[in-house]
């Protein structure tokens, strides 16, 4: 340490006590168009347009298109020019995990969320408190993207996206193992797997063949771009083929990655007596999966379940939790259990990704 | 117990049957003996733990979660709604962590989290098989059940749980009926699921003896059980083109009572007790819900013939009967109020005498001669109509009241005709029983709500709810008064899935509200066969059997029916009266 307490700096001299102190809500804090650092003046993945806004990952609840300046990984840059096309923003900054960038009177240091490809946890200090923003992240394996890496802060940020003790997710490998077994048992009939287009349908390409499957996975229209990216990324999925055009006997005995959406609506009628299957964190609710009319749930989910979200914060040793969106107050119970300040964010607009992923117009028409 | 669990998981969301059978034919394939016997057995509902009750289960939640995060989970849509054991199962399983199962919070999450926790799973024992399970829950004492329970609760997975609280509570209620088990294991050894049928109540878990024989490895098993179901044969429905092939002369006409299928059957044990059981069509064994009718049967034989309720003399309709359905107490109370009554239509055997192989003229009189024998005024014969040609049968059915069924013409939904000639035969064989309903009620009714069907009709709006109009508060106004998923043509299903497509109004989650107005709309002709009155309906009725007649793309919604029509064909049934079909305009 330099022995320059926040209290002693130059700008708090002369401010009463209580004022001068560096409290973690003075670094960020919640506002309508989300988390806000007054200090750095930008905002972290704002759901309304700003000057200067730092993204976590592409998904479209995160990333939305109309800001300033924009400070993201370069696959997250890349994602949201997929999806939005070259002026999404007014100006981009590209910022490498491990990396540093100053920021008025913060540092910001990107680090692996292990959510999806290119999704980072954003590191804020300031004055020798460091909150980490998470976004959304898991602990799982993965072989899409770089894994969730512990980063040891004073206040950890954390979704609650499965918060709740009855989410436990188990291994995704075995899920994969399911999907094939129904393969084998129904050679004439297809298999449609509903994932979300980004991420959750790469991981679930990349299970398959680790899993030894090697025949070609066909592909909805709307997942060819951004899958493509993943490849071009260096990522292997082996041979894709579009579902486009191919005649409906050939589809028999294959599998086929749509969005969610699509698995149930009229695309589904060029299939051979399909298989609905949905891979989703969700599907451990026998309720939810019933009422889509899916007929094989794959519990496979990108984000922490209730032992990922636990452990996690126990390990980065914050002393304070902030619990961001879903379930919130199971959360913050449990922290308070283990004798931790936590207290729920209430920021709003901020989803499960793959029960709202609407096809951006032209999609929809490609499939 | 994971392959059980699996396979019921599996199960639990296919819709089709086919796909159903194929899974646990593969299952019964790929596992073992002696627990692929006890899964049959599961399925079968051929196992039952006296020690299993719901408090226990209760109590062992309470030890083993945090209140708030359980109170937290139960309305959450985790729990997947219900109440009693379809919440423990699903708070249970999924309460707090296992001790075993817990990760280490001292390790590195170094996102590689899963494989810690994985390897922390390897430290415990294996989870149990489902023979292990099934032999345990039969020989523990009460007192060591709980802890025995916690135990596997903590080897198991999620799926694991709540295949082990489904055994445990003895309903699966995963749409899997125990003829469907049995044809998927005859599907196994390639054999005809009736002999499994015939030979199932001399068979006791884990079925060694049935699965050497289905794979080929050993002797068919005996059947040793004195009063045993014989598969029944069944009719189809006659078209009016299907008359011209026939010869009135060759067919015997009865009247179709609506009531419920059944086999009684009486015979007698190696000591010389009568052994008696009632089984419904498929073969399920329903004696327990019928213990007055038992006495009756005192005579060995097997009777073909129709369960009704029968007061003072008068055959009760299908809605009063069904106040005996499905009850697992049978009280005095009921059977006073609801006396049962057998009416008999075939004799397949007499005694030890074998009679299926005869014609049905030649059972006919023995049966005739059997119910005299017998004596008993719960069981009686099925009358037969005389007619000489189709134009008089046409008569009859039209009018069944005028035409001898008298004060019970209420009860009968049309003539059954059966070859004089046709053996018994099990199945639907072609061209020797014929039945031939009553033309159904039918209401013009407005389409109010669609959603999605399951399965092959998962991309299709194929279950409606529809409405007619009645006089409210705000005016004229659809009150729902059904919902029907079948009765159309793959073609109208087309058409209809395109209209509700194209006049959505709203959506509610998986449900679309369709356009329902005076002007705009989609008329939909109803056919149903009975009317209740319903307080669980908004609209107080509630209808048997509805299905899509017929879309009235030609009729706008104002001129549908009205409720007061429906009112109108309660009061008449009410009265008595034949109840009559309202005009579909």
């Amino acid at each position: 340490m330099h022995g320059s307490s926040p209290r002693m700096t130059a700008k708090n001299r002369g401010k009463p006590a209580y004022i001068t102190g560096m409290r973690p809500q003075d670094i960020l804090m919640p506002v309508p168009a989300g988390l806000c650092c007054k200090g750095g003046a930008f905002h972290i993945d704002p759901v309304r347009p700003v000057e200067r806004a730092v993204i976590t990952h592409g998904h479209s609840d995160h990333a939305r298109a109309g800001h300033g300046a924009v400070l993201a990984t370069q696959e997250t840059l890349d994602m949201m020019r997929l999806r939005y096309g070259d002026n999404f923003a007014r100006s981009t900054q590209a910022l490498r995990y491990g990396e540093e960038v100053r920021l008025g009177g913060v540092t910001i240091k990107f680090h692996p969320a292990g959510h999806v490809l290119g999704s980072a946890q954003i590191a804020v200090t300031c004055n020798h408190t460091c909150i980490v923003a998470s976004g959304d992240y898991k602990d799982a394996p993965d072989p899409t993207c770089a894994p969730f890496e512990v980063v040891p802060c004073d206040v950890f940020i954390t979704e609650a996206t499965f918060g709740l003790p009855v989410f436990r997710h188990g291994n995704a490998a075995d899920e994969v193992k399911k999907l094939l077994a129904s393969v084998a048992l129904f050679p004439e009939r297809a298999h449609l797997v509903g994932a979300y287009s980004l991420g959750k349908a790469q991981r679930v390409i990349a299970l398959l063949r680790e899993a030894g499957y090697d025949a070609p996975i066909y592909l909805h229209g709307a997942m060819e771009k951004i899958t493509h990216y993943y490849e071009s990324r260096g990522v292997a999925l082996g041979e894709l083929r579009s579902v486009r055009g191919t005649k409906k006997a050939d589809l028999a005995g294959t599998i086929t990655l749509a969005p969610p959406t699509a698995t149930s609506d009229i695309w589904t009628r060029r299939f051979p007596d399909p298989v609905t299957a949905f891979a989703s964190g969700w599907m451990r609710v026998r309720a939810r999966a019933r009422q889509r009319g899916v007929e094989l749930p794959l519990v496979i989910s990108d984000h922490a379940d209730w032992d990922g979200l636990t452990t996690t914060i126990e390990a980065t040793g914050a002393g304070e939790v902030w619990v961001t969106h879903g379930q919130e107050d199971a959360l913050v119970h449990w922290c308070q259990t283990k004798g931790l300040a936590a207290r729920p964010l209430d920021l709003v607009g901020y989803g499960d990704e793959e029960e709202s992923e609407t096809l951006l117009p032209g999609e929809e028409a490609e499939a | 117990m994971n392959r059980f669990a699996e396979l019921l998981d599996r199960l639990a969301y296919e819709p089709g049957r086919n796909n159903k059978l194929r899974l646990i034919t593969a299952y019964f394939r790929k596992v073992e003996d002696p627990d692929r016997g006890y899964a049959l057995a599961a399925l079968t509902g051929a196992l039952s733990f006296k020690h299993a009750k719901p408090g226990l289960i209760r109590d062992l939640i309470a030890e083993r979660t945090d209140p708030v995060l359980l109170s937290r989970s139960a309305p959450s849509p985790a729990c997947g709604g219900g109440s009693g054991w379809g919440q423990a199962a699903s708070a249970v399983p999924e309460g707090e962590p296992p001790p075993g199962s817990l990760r280490d919070p001292t390790s590195p999450a170094s996102g590689r989290g899963d494989e810690s926790r994985r390897s922390a799973r390897h430290n415990n024992p294996p989870p149990p098989t489902l023979t292990e399970v099934v032999i345990t829950l039969r020989t523990l004492g009460k007192s060591e059940l709980p802890r025995q329970l916690a135990r596997w609760l903590d080897e198991l997975d999620e799926t694991g749980r709540w295949a082990l609280l489904k055994l445990l509570t003895g309903a699966m209620r995963i749409g899997i009926s125990a003829r469907l088990a049995k044809t998927a294991a005859a599907a196994l050894g390639d054999k005809d699921p009736h002999d499994i049928e015939l030979m199932w109540p001399g068979l006791a878990p884990p079925y060694l003896d049935l699965f050497a024989w289905l794979e080929g490895r050993g002797e068919k098993p005996v059947n040793l059980d004195p009063a045993p179901f014989r598969p029944v044969m069944l009719a189809h429905a006659i078209e009016d083109a299907d008359f011209a092939g026939l010869d009135p002369s060759d067919y015997i006409a009865e009247w179709k009572w609506d009531g419920i299928r059944v086999q009684a059957v009486c015979g007698r044990d190696p000591h010389g007790h009568n052994v008696v059981r009632l089984f419904s069509r498929s073969g399920e064994d329903i004696t327990k819900s019928f213990p007055d009718l038992l006495p009756s049967l005192h005579l060995p034989a097997a009777i073909d013939g129709e369960l009704l309720v029968v007061r003072d003399g008068r055959v009760q309709t299908f809605n009063v009967l069904q106040q005996r359905l499905n009850r697992k107490v049978v009280s005095p109370k009921l059977t006073k109020d609801y006396p049962i009554h057998l009416r008999a239509y075939d004799l397949l055997a007499d005694g030890d005498n074998d009679l299926r192989e005869l014609p049905f003229a030649e059972r006919r009189a023995k049966l005739e001669e059997f119910v005299r024998k017998l004596g008993d005024v719960s069981i009686d014969l099925s009358p037969t109509i005389a007619f000489d040609n189709w134009q008089a049968l046409a008569a009859a059915r039209a009018d069944p009241a005028d035409a001898g069924a008298g004060e019970d013409a209420e009860a009968v939904e049309g003539v059954m005709l059966k070859r004089r000639d046709a053996p018994y035969l099990p199945g639907r064989p072609r061209g020797q029983w014929w039945k031939w309903k009553r033309d159904p009620h039918i209401i013009d009714a407005v389409l109010m709500y669609a959603q999605r069907g399951h399965g092959k009709r998962s991309s299709y709006y194929s279950d409606y709810t529809f409405g007619v109009w009645t006089k409210s508060e705000d005016g004229e106004q659809l009150v729902p008064v059904g919902k029907a998923y079948f009765g159309f043509t793959d073609e109208e299903l087309l058409q209809i899935d395109r209209f509700v497509r194209r006049n959505t109004v709203e959506k509610f989650g998986p449900v679309r509200h369709v356009v329902h107005e005076p002007d705009q709309g989609l008329v939909l002709e109803v056919a149903f066969e009975g009317l209740a009155r319903s307080p669980r309906h908004k609209s107080g009725v509630a209808m048997r059997f509805p299905r899509i007649n017929r879309l009235r793309w030609d009729k706008p919604p104002r001129e549908a029916d009205r409720l007061e029509t429906l009112e109108r064909m309660l009061k008449a049934a009410a009265t008595n009266k034949v109840l009559v079909t309202s005009g579909g305009g």
